[in-house]
C-alpha cells in the first residue's frame, strides 16, 4: 500500500504493507538508521520519533497511521546537530555505548517542546520509559537541565550563533 | 610513491615499521613476527606485512590515530588514542580517530573484556606515540644540523631553542619516515607532571554522530543487495531443528529464503531455521508462522527451581571437593563467642544489551572471501571458526568492528557471527542477521546462578576467627568424564561459575575453608560484566556484614580490623592488597559521612568493597525503604583505586555511574529456566533499572596509588549490590540473602 508522509521535512512515499511499523520503514526502506530497535514492544524507547510533534514509539506505529503526517527523526531534529539537547549531550559526554541516546534525545525534545522549563519530576516522568542499559540516567537529567539553560540563552538577543562543529576529535 | 622501511625487531615479537605517505606524512607501525603469529595459531599463513598505521601524520600536522579495540561503551576508542597522543605530543584537537579493522598481526590484541585494555596498553601505546615523536625529532635534527638531544617539542611542533628554529610536525612527517625507529624499551617517556592529555576530561569521539543519528553500529550497516535474516533456534536451548514448514514460510511476503541449519558450526553457534527477507520485519513476521520439529537435547531437564532445591540438599551433604583449608574451622567455631549461619543464593542473569546481537556478511563464492561487520568483544576468536565453517582460508576473511550498542559480556561469544557467515554463504547474497530482543533473552549465555551456605564465628573481642563456605555451583552437563588417555578427569566447571580460593576474606581469617559441590547444567554460562565478582561480592560482603553486626562492631571498622591482619601469603605473591582496599574504604567512609550523619527513620547506609579486575573499590549506599517495602537509593558513594592515573576522568565517572546502575538492575532481575526454556523474553519480564529509580547522585572518587593504571569498566559493579542490601538491613533490619529483591516483596520506588 503506498503511504505518503513527510520525514524530516521531505515528502516521502513508500509502498509497503499498511501494518509495517514505522521503525522498519525508516530503517530498512528509507535507510534512516538513527532510530533504533531495542525491544519491538514499545517498552524501551530506543525507537522514539516525533509524529505530529509528539514523541511516539515507531516500533508500535503502523505506517498507515502516519499517512499525510509529519515525522521527525533524530536525523532531522536540527539541521546541524545544534539543538540544545544535542549540544548538551556532547558537552556532558552523556552517551556511553550511545545506542539508546537518539531515543532519549527525541523523548527529551518532545518534553522541552511541551514544557520548556521542566521540573525534576517532569523529567523523571517523561524519561522513565526510555531505557538506558549503560545507566547514563544521571547525565541524561543533567543534559536536559543544561539544554534548558543554554536553549534559553540562545533565544536571548545577545546570543552568538551556535557552532556546528564540536570541539572533539572526529 | 610510498617508500617503506622495515626496521630491526625491537623486542621478542614486534617490529616497528615506517611507511612514508604519498604527499608527505608517514605511518608508524608495529608488526608481530609472522613466525610467532603462526606459532600462536592466529591464521593459516603468515599475514602479509602491510603498513600498520597506528599513527599517520599528514603534511598539515593532523595526526590520525587508530583505535584498535572494539568499542562497547567503555570509552576505549578515546582512551587508547589518548595514550598515543600524549607521547606523540600533539594537541587533542589535531587528532583524528579511526576505528581499526581486525588485524592482530598489525595491532596486537584486539578485544574488549576483563577491564584489560588499560593495563595491557598503558605502556605499549605510549611507546608508540613516543617512537613517532622520536623520529620527528631525528628528522628535524638532520635537517637543521643540530643534535637530536637539543630538540624539544611543544604540542605539534619541533623546537630548537639554540638556533631559534621551530616547525610543525607536518613539515617533517615525510622525512621522519626515513629515520630509524627507536628501540621501544629505551624510549624515554614523559614525566607524568608534563601530561597534557592523560588525566584530562575528553568526551567520546563519536558523540556528534551519536546525537545526530549517523550510522555507527553493526545494525546500521547496509551494503548493496543486502537481505535481512532472522534465525529461530530451538526454544529449549541447544536443541536441533529436524524439520519445518519451509514452503509455507517461503510463500510469505518479502521472504527470499528459508532453510534449516541442522548442526552447530562451532563457536557456540547452534542449529536453527533461517528466514531471509527484503526487510527484517518481513523476516520476523514470517518467523512467527514457523512450525518446527525440534530435538530438544540435554538442556530439557534444566530448571531454576529444581537447581535451587537440589543445591539446598547438596549443601547438607558432604561436599564434592575442598578448594581451601586454613587452620581448624570446626575447633574455631566450637570456641567462638558467636556463630552465624546463613545461606545465600543468586539467580541466572541475562546481558540484555540495548542493541541485540547482529552481524552483516558478504560471502563471495567465486574467490572464497568473506567480508564481515561484526560488533564483537572477541573478533580474533571467530576467524578460524568461520573459515572452517565456510571452507575458506582465514586470511580471506575481513572483519570490520562497528561500535556496539552495549554488550556487558554477551558479545564475548560469537555464536551470532558464525551463524551470519553460514547464512550468507547459503543464500549467496549479502545478509544482515539481527536477533530480536526475544532471541537475545531466550538464547543467552547465562550469568550462572550460585548457592552458598556459610558459617562464621567471631571471638569475644569481636574478631572474625572462623569462616566456612559450602559453594554449590555448576559443571557442564555432557562434558567428557575421561581425558584423551581414557583416565577419569574432574568435571568441567561451567563458565564463570568459579569461586576463587583467594577471594577475600580468604587469607585474612585463620580458620577458613571453601568446599564445593556441583550440579550438571545444560545451558551455557559465561562472563557477565565483572564475571564471578558480580555475584560473589554480594555473598562475601553481606556475610561479613552479618558477622560485623554479630560482633557488635561498626561494619566499616570490622572490615578495617580484618584487613589490618597479616594475610596468609599467596605462593608467587600478588592477590588482594589490603593496604589499597583500606585506603578506598577509609576514603568512602569519609566522603559519605559514615557514622557521622543522623538518618531519618527507614533510611540506612550500607558499605561494601570488592577487588576485581585489578581494581580496588569501596562503596557506600544510602537507602530509604518505605512501609510498602519500596526502595529508593538516595545516593551512592564510590571510591576507587585504579592506580597512578585516571586516564580520562570524564569517562571514568561514566563507568562508575554505569556500574552502579547496572548493579542496581541486577538486584531486581532474574532469568529463570524451566525445561531448558527461558521464561523471560523482553523488558516487561526482565525490568532493567529505569531513570526514575536511579539515585539522585553517584559520587565517583579516586584514590591514586603508585601502581600502573588499570581498568574501570568492571571493578565498581560488584560492591554496589551488597552496599545496597547492607543498607536495606540498616534501614529495616531485614537481611537479604537471596536475589532478586522482588522475591522478598521489595520494589523500586
Amino acid at each position: 500500500m503506498p503511504v505518503t508522509f513527510t520525514v524530516n521535512g521531505k515528502s516521502t512515499t513508500v509502498d509497503v504493507p499498511a501494518e509495517m511499523p514505522l521503525l522498519w520503514v525508516l530503517r530498512d526502506v528509507l535507510s534512516l538508521h538513527g532510530t533504533k530497535y531495542g525491544c519491538g514492544t514499545g517498552q524501551c524507547g530506543a525507537c522514539t520519533v516525533h509524529l505530529r510533534g509528539r514523541a511516539v514509539r515507531s516500533c508500535q506505529t503502523p505506517v498507515s497511521n502516519v499517512a499525510g503526517a509529519a515525522v521527525v527523526t533524530i536525523e532531522g531534529l536540527s539541521p546541524d546537530g545544534s539543538h540544545p539537547l544535542q549540544k548538551a549531550w556532547q558537552e556532558l559526554d552523556v552517551p556511553e555505548c550511545g545506542y539508546c541516546q537518539a531515543g532519549q534525545i527525541m523523548a527529551a525534545a518532545a518534553l522541552l517542546a511541551a514544557r520548556p522549563k521542566p521540573t525534576d519530576s517532569d523529567i523523571d516522568a517523561a524519561m522513565n520509559t526510555n531505557l538506558c542499559r549503560c545507566g547514563t540516567y544521571i547525565r541524561i537529567r543533567q543534559g536536559i537541565h543544561q539544554a534548558v539553560r543554554t536553549g534559553a540563552e540562545e533565544l536571548a538577543p545577545s546570543a552568538q550563533p551556535a557552532t556546528a562543529t564540536p570541539e572533539v576529535a572526529k | 610513491m610510498s617508500s617503506t622501511l622495515t626496521l630491526p625487531r625491537v623486542d621478542r615479537r614486534s617490529f616497528l615499521k615506517v611507511t612514508a605517505l604519498a604527499g608527505g606524512g608517514f605511518m608508524l607501525a608495529t608488526y608481530l613476527d609472522p613466525l610467532d603469529v603462526l606459532a600462536q595459531g592466529r591464521g593459516g599463513n603468515a599475514p602479509p606485512l602491510e603498513p600498520n598505521a597506528f599513527i599517520s601524520i599528514d603534511s598539515n600536522g593532523i595526526a590520525t590515530i587508530i583505535a584498535k579495540n572494539p568499542e562497547i561503551g567503555q570509552g576505549v576508542k578515546v582512551m587508547l588514542p589518548m595514550l598515543i597522543a600524549e607521547e606523540l605530543d600533539v594537541e587533542w584537537k589535531d587528532v583524528r580517530i579511526q576505528q581499526g579493522d581486525l588485524n592482530p598481526a598489525k595491532y596486537g590484541g584486539q578485544s574488549a573484556g576483563g577491564s584489560t585494555a588499560t593495563p595491557n596498553n598503558w605502556v605499549p601505546m605510549r611507546q608508540m606515540g613516543g617512537a613517532a615523536r622520536h623520529m620527528l625529532i631525528a628528522a628535524a635534527a638532520q635537517a637543521w644540523g643540530v643534535p637530536a638531544a637539543e630538540i624539544t617539542t611543544t604540542p605539534g611542533r619541533l623546537v630548537h631553542a639554540g638556533s631559534n628554529r621551530s616547525a610543525g610536525y607536518g613539515e617533517f612527517a615525510s622525512a621522519a619516515a626515513k629515520m630509524p625507529a627507536p628501540v621501544l624499551a629505551e624510549l624515554k617517556l614523559k614525566d607524568a607532571k608534563d601530561y597534557r592529555i592523560i588525566g584530562k576530561p575528553i568526551p567520546g569521539v563519536d558523540n556528534f554522530k551519536l546525537v545526530t543519528g549517523a550510522p555507527l553500529f553493526g545494525s546500521d550497516v547496509k551494503v548493496p543487495g543486502m537481505l535481512y535474516a532472522v534465525y529461530q533456534r530451538c526454544p529449549v536451548i541447544g536443541g536441533k531443528a529436524i524439520s519445518a514448514n519451509l514452503d509455507a514460510i517461503k510463500a510469505m511476503p518479502g521472504v527470499k529464503h528459508a532453510f534449516i541449519v541442522p548442526e552447530s558450526h562451532g563457536g557456540g553457534s547452534m542449529s536453527g531455521v533461517a528466514v531471509v527477507a527484503d526487510s527484517w520485519w518481513y523476516a520476523e513476521n514470517a518467523r512467527k508462522k514457523l512450525e518446527v520439529t525440534w530435538d530438544n537435547g540435554i538442556t530439557a531437564s534444566d530448571s531454576s527451581a529444581a537447581f535451587s532445591t537440589r543445591a539446598a540438599q547438596l549443601a547438607k551433604e558432604a561436599p564434592h571437593s575442598t578448594s581451601r583449608t586454613d587452620g581448624d574451622v570446626d575447633a574455631a567455631l566450637a570456641s567462638a563467642a558467636k556463630v552465624v549461619e546463613a545461606s545465600y543464593e543468586y539467580p541466572f542473569l541475562a546481558h540484555a544489551p540495548m542493541e541485540p546481537p547482529n552481524a552483516t556478511a558478504i560471502f563471495n563464492a567465486a574467490n572464497g572471501t568473506l567480508e564481515m561487520w561484526a560488533g564483537t568483544q572477541q573478533p580474533g576468536g571467530v576467524v578460524n571458526t568461520m573459515a572452517t565453517a565456510l571452507g575458506i582460508k582465514p586470511e580471506n576473511i575481513t572483519v570490520h568492528l562497528p561500535r556496539m550498542g552495549g554488550s556487558f559480556g554477551r558479545r564475548l561469544y560469537n555464536d551470532y557471527v558464525v551463524e551470519t557467515a553460514v547464512i550468507a554463504k547459503t543464500v549467496g547474497a549479502p545478509v544482515q542477521l539481527r536477533w530480536s530482543r526475544e532471541d537475545e533473552m531466550r538464547q543467552e549465555v547465562f550469568r550462572p546462578a550460585g548457592y552458598h551456605t556459610l558459617k562464621g564465628g567471631v571471638d569475644a573481642a569481636g574478631q572474625l576467627v572462623a569462616w566456612r563456605n559450602h559453594f554449590v555451583t555448576f559443571s557442564v552437563a555432557g562434558a567428557p568424564t575421561t581425558n584423551a588417555q581414557g583416565q577419569p578427569q574432574a568435571p568441567r566447571l561451567a563458565g564463570s561459575a568459579t569461586l576463587n580460593p583467594t577471594e577475600f576474606p580468604a587469607r585474612f581469617v585463620p580458620n577458613f575453608a571453601i568446599h564445593q559441590s556441583l550440579m550438571p547444567l545444560g545451558v551455557t554460562t559465561g562472563a557477565h560484566r565483572a564475571p564471578g565478582a558480580c555475584a560473589i561480592s554480594f555473598v562475601m560482603q553481606s556475610f561479613i556484614d552479618e558477622l560485623a553486626h554479630a560482633a557488635g562492631k561498626d561494619p566499616v571498622q570490622f572490615r578495617l580490623d580484618l584487613m589490618a591482619r597479616t594475610p596468609i601469603a599467596i605462593q608467587g605473591g600478588g592477590g588482594f592488597n589490603a593496604e589499597r582496599m583500606t585506603g578506598v574504604l577509609k576514603m568512602v567512609a569519609e566522603k559519605s559521612g559514615w557514622g557521622k550523619r543522623t538518618l531519618p527513620a527507614g533510611t540506612g547506609m550500607g558499605v561494601a568493597f570488592h577487588f576485581s579486575h585489578s581494581g580496588y573499590v569501596a562503596e557506600v549506599a544510602e537507602v530509604n525503604v518505605d512501609a510498602q517495602k519500596r526502595i529508593k537509593v538516595n545516593k551512592v558513594w564510590v571510591a576507587s583505586d585504579i592506580g597512578r592515573h585516571v586516564i580520562n576522568p570524564l569517562n571514568a565517572e561514566s563507568q562508575v555511574h554505569s556500574a552502579v546502575i547496572d548493579g542496581m538492575s541486577q538486584l531486581m532481575l532474574e532469568l529463570t529456566v524451566d525445561g531448558g526454556k527461558v521464561a523471560q523474553a523482553n523488558f516487561d519480564s526482565y525490568p532493567i533499572l529505569r531513570l526514575r529509580q536511579a539515585p539522585t547522585a553517584i559520587e565517583a572518587h579516586f584514590l591514586t596509588s603508585d601502581n600502573n593504571p588499570t581498568g574501570l569498566g568492571e571493578p565498581p559493579l560488584p560492591p554496589v549490590l551488597p552496599a545496597i542490601t547492607n543498607a536495606i538491613f540498616a534501614a529495616t533490619g531485614t537481611r537479604v540473602r537471596s536475589l532478586p529483591l522482588s522475591k522478598h516483596g521489595f520494589s523500586w520506588r
